[in-house]
């Protein structure tokens, strides 16, 4: 906080948070299942997966919360895995905030300070600096249930970095705010993170909000690291089935390679559609495979315009999104596809029961390993 | 608000046809309020005629200015400070214990505690002097094991008061503390330790101020009822000790001075009336902040 540059940090300076091999149980229920991480310097990664992965686990074994069955934990040049959490040093933003409620705002955030064995006129200094930094200068004298949910948060966010922490735990902390707040609360987030050249680990259930987050994110299910790469990768190709399903609008349909040739792949899915892929992995000819088409691929072909896809079939349900529609099309085959277009006023919103032709090219078709 | 509207029409759809309405309330309160006012406000008010019988203040005066009467004041007060003291030392560490312990823990450590309440007063003190008396159990074991040569007296003197009262009062202090911390949100005590708090701190700054309510609310009501302690004292005080309650009764019972008794009574309502005000605004001070 004291440098007071601002910089944009990209994930190039080295692993801040490596963790290995972590294993936790209860009783017999094995949370998480052998965890292999690297959190670089700088960077937001975003833990994403659904409740019950091992998630918020992980998340307080890093904060120290929880010990770890097997595996270690390092920060920095240090082995923290047995550490206390008051000698970790990690900032950390509960889901709840976990503001102090008899304390005002100074107090809450002046605690970490307090705890160092700070001087008054420095904590002093440091507190305003950081309430400065959240937006709430003035807010000083007030008490937790004085504020609104988003003031908490920020207070909740500049108690976590007042003390100059090389990493910062987000723990759902969006979710009990309202659309609007939540999304402001994000951007200012990452604002803070960058500013501050803090490393952020944040654990989240909602896809889209890891998607506007992070710089990674690490897909988690049952305890297990499913995939971890960019927003983009994660997005556009996922490496499995949990992960094609769980990120973003798909459909994702069953299928069997039945040629392969020059790069690229024909399926048939079930009900005679054909799906030509055009991808880096090809999987031999026979196997079963998860066929991916996001809803924003497909477009209406006209007469006598062709793609390397096509498929006919009627709108069944139409839903306005304000800035986008969607269309759920039950094809001929017998499957839906969902498809999302950008909502323009001059385009004709389709009306139920609508033939339409739809069309998408083998490149934005992506294939994961059925099983 | 629409939607509080909506909850409260349907609450009142939900009533006895009489109670709807703006009326309703105040039928509900009608019974209870004729119950105490007959039973409890009429017998008080009488009790405080009869002393100032006679238009004079005098047993009053008498009540305040005799030295006698005085001590025997300052006495209940010290024994009900002890009593409470010793109430919320032990109170504090059970409530903490039941507050994290598994639910059968809890349930079973819950038993122990009511049992003082189901049983007759008169039982546990009588079995407290059988435990402390001069051949009691505690000395013959104390005596058999070497670690006294002669008796200690345990009871007829304060210790034994005080160990009778803080026995029976003690659930009054358990419970507003451990209703307290089973209110503390578990994650403040993570995020204050998290932030770099040694255990010691996370107790003094965050636990400790987050229950005081309970200890406010728990002090009050095993400090009045301290005060105006009968059978406990009476027994295990065997004449030496002389608390408030003592005093009144033989006034009546020995001495039949009727209107000296109220006027005693009198002075110790005024006086659990105001520590209940008293610990009351400190209490609300403690909540809010």
């Amino acid at each position: 906080m004291n440098d007071a540059t601002p910089h944009v940090v990209t994930a190039a300076r080295g692993p801040l948070l490596s963790l290995s091999s972590i294993v936790k149980r209860y009783d017999a229920v094995l949370a998480v299942a052998g965890i292999d991480l690297s959190v670089q310097d700088g960077e937001i990664l975003t833990i994403l997966g659904p409740s019950g992965s091992g998630k918020t686990t992980l998340l307080k074994m890093v904060a120290g919360f929880e010990q770890s069955d097997e595996g270690y934990i390092r920060l920095g040049e240090r082995d923290i895995t047995d550490a206390t959490p008051a000698s970790r040093g990690i900032g950390m933003v509960f889901q709840n905030y976990a503001l102090f409620p008899h304390m005002p705002v100074a107090e809450n955030v002046a605690f970490p300070l307090e705890m160092r064995r700070m001087g008054q006129a420095q904590i002093k200094d440091r507190v305003a600096k950081a309430l400065a930094l959240v937006g709430l200068a003035g807010y000083e004298n007030r008490y937790p249930r004085q504020l609104s949910g988003g003031q908490q948060q920020r207070v909740a966010l500049a108690r976590a970095v007042v003390f100059e922490p090389p990493l910062l735990l987000l723990d759902e902390p969006f979710g009990a705010l309202d659309r609007k707040l939540r999304e402001q609360m994000q951007l200012e987030v990452k604002r803070l993170q960058r500013q501050l050249g803090i490393t952020a680990l944040f654990v989240t259930h909602d896809q889209e909000e890891a998607l506007v987050l992070s710089d990674r994110i690490a897909v988690m299910n049952l305890g297990r690291i499913e995939q971890i790469g960019t927003p983009f990768e994660i997005y556009a190709q996922p490496v499995n089935r949990f992960v094609a399903d769980f990120i973003g609008e798909s459909n994702l349909y069953r299928g069997n390679v039945s040629a392969v040739a020059q790069g690229r792949m024909t399926a048939e899915i079930e009900g005679g559609l054909m799906v030509t892929a055009q991808t880096a992995t090809l999987y031999p000819v026979g196997s079963t495979v998860g066929i991916l088409v996001r809803p924003e691929a497909p477009r209406t072909l006209g007469d006598g315009e062709t793609a390397d896809n096509v498929a006919s079939g009627s709108v069944t349900e139409v839903v306005y999104l304000g800035d986008a529609i969607k269309y759920v099309v039950a094809l001929d085959g017998g499957h839906d596809m969902t498809v999302r277009w950008p909502y323009r006023p001059s385009t004709e919103t389709l009306q139920i029961g609508t033939r339409l032709r739809l069309g998408w090219s083998a490149d934005l078709v992506h294939v994961v390993g059925w099983d | 608000m629409p939607a509080s509207a909506q909850i409260a029409e349907r609450r009142q759809s939900r009533m006895i046809p009489v109670l709807r309405g703006e009326q309703g309330p105040v039928m509900v309160g009608l019974l209870p309020v004729a119950f105490l006012g007959l039973l409890f406000l009429l017998p008080v008010l009488r009790l405080f005629l009869l002393s100032v019988e006679g238009g004079t203040l005098a047993h009053f005066d008498k009540a305040i200015t005799s030295d006698l009467y005085l001590t025997v004041f300052i006495e209940t007060f010290r024994i009900a400070a002890i009593v409470t003291c010793c109430s919320l030392l032990m109170a504090y560490p059970v409530a903490y214990v039941l507050s994290t312990a598994s639910p059968r823990w809890v349930l079973i450590g819950l038993v122990f505690l009511m049992l003082p309440f189901w049983t007759s007063i008169l039982v546990r003190t009588y079995a407290w002097m059988i435990l402390l008396g001069r051949n009691g159990v505690l000395n013959q074991a104390l005596l058999g094991a070497g670690v006294i040569k002669q008796p200690v007296a345990l009871i007829f003197n304060t210790t034994g008061v005080v160990i009778g009262m803080v026995h029976v009062l003690l659930p009054y202090m358990v419970f507003p503390i451990y209703s307290a911390m089973l209110r503390v949100n578990r994650d403040l005590l993570l995020a204050a330790e998290g932030l770099g708090a040694s255990g010691w701190s996370v107790f003094r700054r965050i636990f400790l101020p987050l229950t005081m309510p309970g200890v406010i609310a728990g002090t009050a009501l095993v400090f009045i009822l301290s005060l105006g302690f009968y059978i406990t004292p009476a027994l295990l005080g065997g004449g030496k000790v002389i608390m408030i309650a003592v005093l009144i009764e033989q006034q009546v019972r020995q001495f039949l001075e009727w209107g000296f008794a109220a006027a005693l009574s009198c002075l110790l309502l005024v006086i659990a009336v105001l520590f209940y005000v008293l610990l009351n605004r400190l209490g609300r001070r403690e909540t809010i902040a």
